[in-house]
């Protein structure tokens, strides 16, 4: 039952190695078994022990596309959280933590604290992940739910460390449940039931799912935050799936390997972020001269360089627009968020092999590091496979140009190993048969005609995929105009700038190459105010949809401190480009990690 | 073009030598080391009977990496340092073909040195035939990694003070199951060492001497002629690795041809892959998702 009343969010911060991922997990898990809409954020840093960690989460009773703006609750597993975070908080709120150790300080009036003498209910245990166990069980209390719920889940997750841990851990929750019943203030709506369980991953999982789902045999990696994740998926999946893992010496060699793995014929990913996508850019460019299909996906972080490994930015659009040197044919899709993430592998796959181009995927650390919840309905792992013109058998005694210049460009691609179609691909300029043009006699006429052959399997491919469209009213006093993972905030920042009166409508970008040039004009060109919200500081897109459609937005919003917008972030930002404030806003982030 | 006799179905009963000549007539400079390479690994094949359409050529780029456009067999001209990266790619997905990479020591050993050690360590059963002319051929003439001190090359006007790589040592080191060197002023001597290396399961290098006789004066068949010595006659144990690295290293008046070290039954990458136990080649296995499949990882998510 949606009721569009629930919107909870919990905060859990602490050191890295305090566990935070746990507690984490388990309110994430039975939320979505109860059928609420999750949707989760995890601000960290590339250390294993210590420094700051923020996890929110946030669960809706109605779908839930960003993590938020407000929280509810806070869980500070040490003094540290406590200080940064305690003026978030504004009355009706709730913070847990172990009053044994950590100072509360002066909160704002109206903020309940919830202070757990953790030695007293644990009979002085010596653990030290206890705290966690013991705020999960006052969790419950303030959240209305049973503690059953909890207790299955507890033990569920420590099964397999034994019945002493887990009656251990399942007594110490009991603990902290009974001691928040007689002490604190539960909330005032409790987490309510949805229609169905729902399932939760994160956009990395579902990037790996698209690629399974998509057929994929052969994947390759170096790890690399924030993509690892695609990585561990795959990895742990792959004897169940029969798909091929390598953990390669360098991103140069895993570009290459998937090229070779996929030239012998078995749909072939890898993915990276944009310090190994760099090293990757030589080989995209062999799968466009030797046209063969592959998809390469680049995790966007903060950079440049190493940049902030752990967080997000969408600073990479004109390294996969610019990827390789020359003038060859490519796909590049930025997926808005984990759905769509998995339902753009098998689309962009079908569409590289009919195409024999390289495809290349921009995520970023928000979509794929981000955790949510999913309808399991939704998810299909059965789609439409589409190989395009693949010459897997030998067939009669017609002599076989590997690169024939057919009237749509895509010449039939035959697998080693077959009779009667031996042929060689090269980076060399090559002509039909193959054979080097550099090495025989330069000739400028077949040079010609073989950029133009490639250049023709493109020509179609705007009417390949789906063309944007504007989301949201006709007769908007803004368009916002957004790429990749900025889909999601924006959705949620619309009906909150409706309530203050301002009406909002939405041009998502999904499909960077081929852009939609002439749909795109043409929607803007209604556009009242037009302002392009990205999260980098030079408006990489805006600056493409300039040079592609001579388009200028009348306003721009770009964060580039690493953390994703929040939806009140684009709120304020619009407000004040209405206002005639600015017409490029930064917004601040308030939430200091 | 040789592709016609394959056609209609009917496989040549015996394979010659002139059945590998591929499309393209080389175009190495007169009296170029690698000739005899094309010729020597033509006669192996033809000897061996292996059909072209099941052999896969993979090179980077240089001279000798031309190589694939003057074999008969399917064949892939890759990116500069880069050949054995795409070919163990095309061999885990298609263990069938019988992969043989070609190239330069500035393509193998110099840019392409870290897929070098990997590939070796991790024993894909890859041919590696490196036409070693210790210069860059291609680029009209440089150091490579295993010039000789003092060479005087257009980027070393005065003279190199970099110490050579040893490709065979380092290959031994770096865990290659299958190590020779061989000398292209010999290409009977050479073929007999590809059989063996085509015919070993798991990562073979010979590193073959290949005078650039355009680029590098100081390397040429008159100074190998005279120094050449076949293992065969120094009585070596392929299995002892120290007694072939000692003969590696010997580079003076007596520089040794044939193979150095041989670790057999070693496990190939592929035969070591799960997901390769019990079917066929991975390109055979090209299914979509089983139904129990897909409720298995849906189900993971709940
Ligand atoms: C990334 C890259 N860097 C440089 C080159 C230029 N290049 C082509 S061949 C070559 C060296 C070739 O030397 P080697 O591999 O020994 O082959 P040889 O010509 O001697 O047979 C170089 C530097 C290139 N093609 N690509
Ligand atoms: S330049 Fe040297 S390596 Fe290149 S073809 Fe001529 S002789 Fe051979
Ligand atoms: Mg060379």
């Amino acid at each position: 039952m949606s009721t569009g009343k629930y919107d909870f969010s919990i905060a859990i911060g602490g050191a890295a190695g305090q566990g935070i991922a746990t507690p984490g997990n388990i309110v994430a898990q039975m939320m979505a078994r109860r059928g609420l809409h999750i949707n989760a954020y995890n601000a960290y840093q590339s250390i294993v022990r210590g420094g700051h960690i923020f996890l929110t989460i946030r669960a809706r009773d109605d779908f839930s596309r960003s993590h938020g703006d407000k929280l509810d609750l806070l869980l500070c597993l040490n003094q540290d959280t406590m200080d940064r975070h305690l003026d978030l908080m504004v009355s009706g709120t709730r913070v847990l933590f172990n009053s044994d150790d950590i100072n509360p300080g002066t909160p704002a009036s109206g903020v309940e604290l919830c202070g757990l003498p953790i030695s007293e209910l644990t009979d002085n245990s010596r653990n030290r992940l206890v705290q966690n166990t013991v705020a999960l069980g006052a969790f419950m209390h303030l959240s209305g739910l049973d503690f059953e719920i909890l207790e299955e889940s507890t033990r569920q997750r420590f099964a397999r460390q034994g019945e002493v841990v887990v009656e251990e851990n399942v007594s110490v929750a009991r603990a902290g449940y009974q001691y928040a019943l007689e002490n604190f203030t539960p909330f005032p709506i409790p987490a309510p039931l949805g229609e169905k369980p729902l399932a939760i991953w994160t956009g990395n999982d579902a990037l790996a799912m698209g690629g399974a789902a998509a057929g994929v045999k052969f994947y390759a990696a170096y790890p690399m935050s924030p993509s690892t994740g695609v990585l561990h998926w795959m990895a742990k999946n792959a004897r169940d799936l029969g798909i091929m893992v390598r953990q390669m010496e360098d991103e140069i060699a895993v570009a290459n390997t998937v090229i070779g793995a996929a030239h012998s014929g078995v749909r072939s990913m890898c993915a990276t972020s944009g310090g190994g996508f760099a090293l990757m850019t030589e080989a995209i460019g062999m799968a466009g001269m030797m046209e063969v299909p592959a998809v390469f996906i680049n995790v966007q972080r903060a950079g440049p360089s190493t940049g902030v490994p752990t967080k997000t930015e969408q600073g990479d659009l004109w390294q996969a627009l610019g990827a390789s040197q020359g003038d060859f044919e490519r796909v590049v899709v930025a997926p808005f968020n984990s759905l769509d993430a998995f339902n753009t592998m098998p689309e962009l796959f079908n569409l590289t092999d009919q195409l024999q181009i390289p495809g290349i995927v921009l995520s970023d650390l928000l979509i794929s590091e981000g955790t949510s919840t999913v309808d399991p309905d939704l998810v299909d792992v059965y789609p439409e496979i589409n190989r395009g013109e693949l010459i897997t058998e030998s067939t009669g005694s017609k002599e076989y140009m590997r690169y024939e210049s057919t009237e749509s460009g895509v010449s039939p691609r035959a697998l080693p190993g077959l009779e009667g179609h031996i042929h060689i691909v090269a980076t060399d300029e090559h002509d039909e048969n193959s054979l080097l043009i550099s090495d025989e006699f330069t000739d400028p006429h077949k040079r010609r005609k073989m950029v133009e052959k490639r250049a023709r399997k493109i020509i179609n491919l705007e009417n390949m995929v789906p063309s944007p469209s504007i989301e949201g009213e006709e007769d908007a006093d803004v368009t916002l105009v957004g790429w990749g993972s900025t889909y999601n905030v924006i959705k949620d920042a619309i009906p909150m700038l409706k309530e203050s009166g301002i009406k909002v409508n939405h041009l998502p970008i999904k499909w960077i190459v081929p852009l939609h040039k002439k749909t795109i004009e043409e929607l803007l060109s209604k556009s009242n105010k037009t302002i392009i919200v990205e999260n980098n500081y030079s408006g990489q897109f805006a600056r493409y949809l300039r040079s592609e459609t001579g388009i200028t937005a009348d306003g721009y919003i770009r964060k580039y401190d690493g953390e994703p917008f929040a939806p009140h972030h684009i709120v304020e930002a619009v407000k004040e480009q209405l206002a005639g404030k600015t017409k490029i806003s930064v917004p601040y982030q308030e939430i200091m990690v | 073009m040789t592709i016609t006799k394959e056609l209609g179905g009917s496989a040549p009963i015996e394979l010659t030598p002139k059945d590998f000549k591929g499309l393209a007539d080389p175009d190495w400079c007169p009296g170029c080391g690698d000739f005899g390479v094309l010729n020597a690994l033509q006669r192996s094949c033809a000897e061996m009977g292996i059909q072209p359409h099941s052999i896969l050529t993979v090179s980077g780029i240089g001279c000798s990496s031309n190589f694939p456009g003057y074999f008969n067999s399917y064949g892939m001209h890759t990116l500069h340092g880069r050949a054995l990266a795409v070919a163990g790619g095309a061999k885990l997905a298609n263990h069938e073909l019988t992969v043989i990479v070609t190239g330069g020591d500035g393509d193998g050993y110099g840019i392409g040195g870290n897929h070098f050690t990997h590939t070796a360590r991790r024993n894909v059963d890859l041919t590696y035939l490196v036409m070693n002319n210790q210069i860059y051929g291609l680029t009209t003439g440089q150091i490579s990694p295993t010039s000789s001190v003092g060479m005087k090359t257009k980027s070393t006007p005065f003279g190199s003070v970099e110490t050579p790589l040893n490709p065979l040592t380092s290959a031994i080191m770096n865990g290659a199951t299958f190590v020779a060197r061989g000398y292209s002023g010999d290409p009977r001597h050479l073929s007999d060492i590809m059989k063996q290396a085509i015919q070993h399961k798991g990562f073979s290098l010979i590193d073959i001497l290949s005078p650039c006789v355009t680029f590098n004066r100081d390397n040429d068949h008159s100074f190998f002629k005279q120094r050449v010595n076949k293992l065969e006659d120094a009585n070596h144990d392929t299995s002892d690795w120290k007694a072939a690295c000692e003969l590696a290293m010997e580079w003076g008046d007596k520089i040794f041809t044939g193979v150095f070290f041989q670790r057999e039954g070693a496990s190939t990458l592929e035969q070591q892959e799960p997901v390769l136990r019990d079917g066929g080649p991975l390109i055979k296995q090209m299914n979509p998702l089983t139904k129990e499949q897909g409720s298995k990882i849906i189900n993971a998510l709940m």
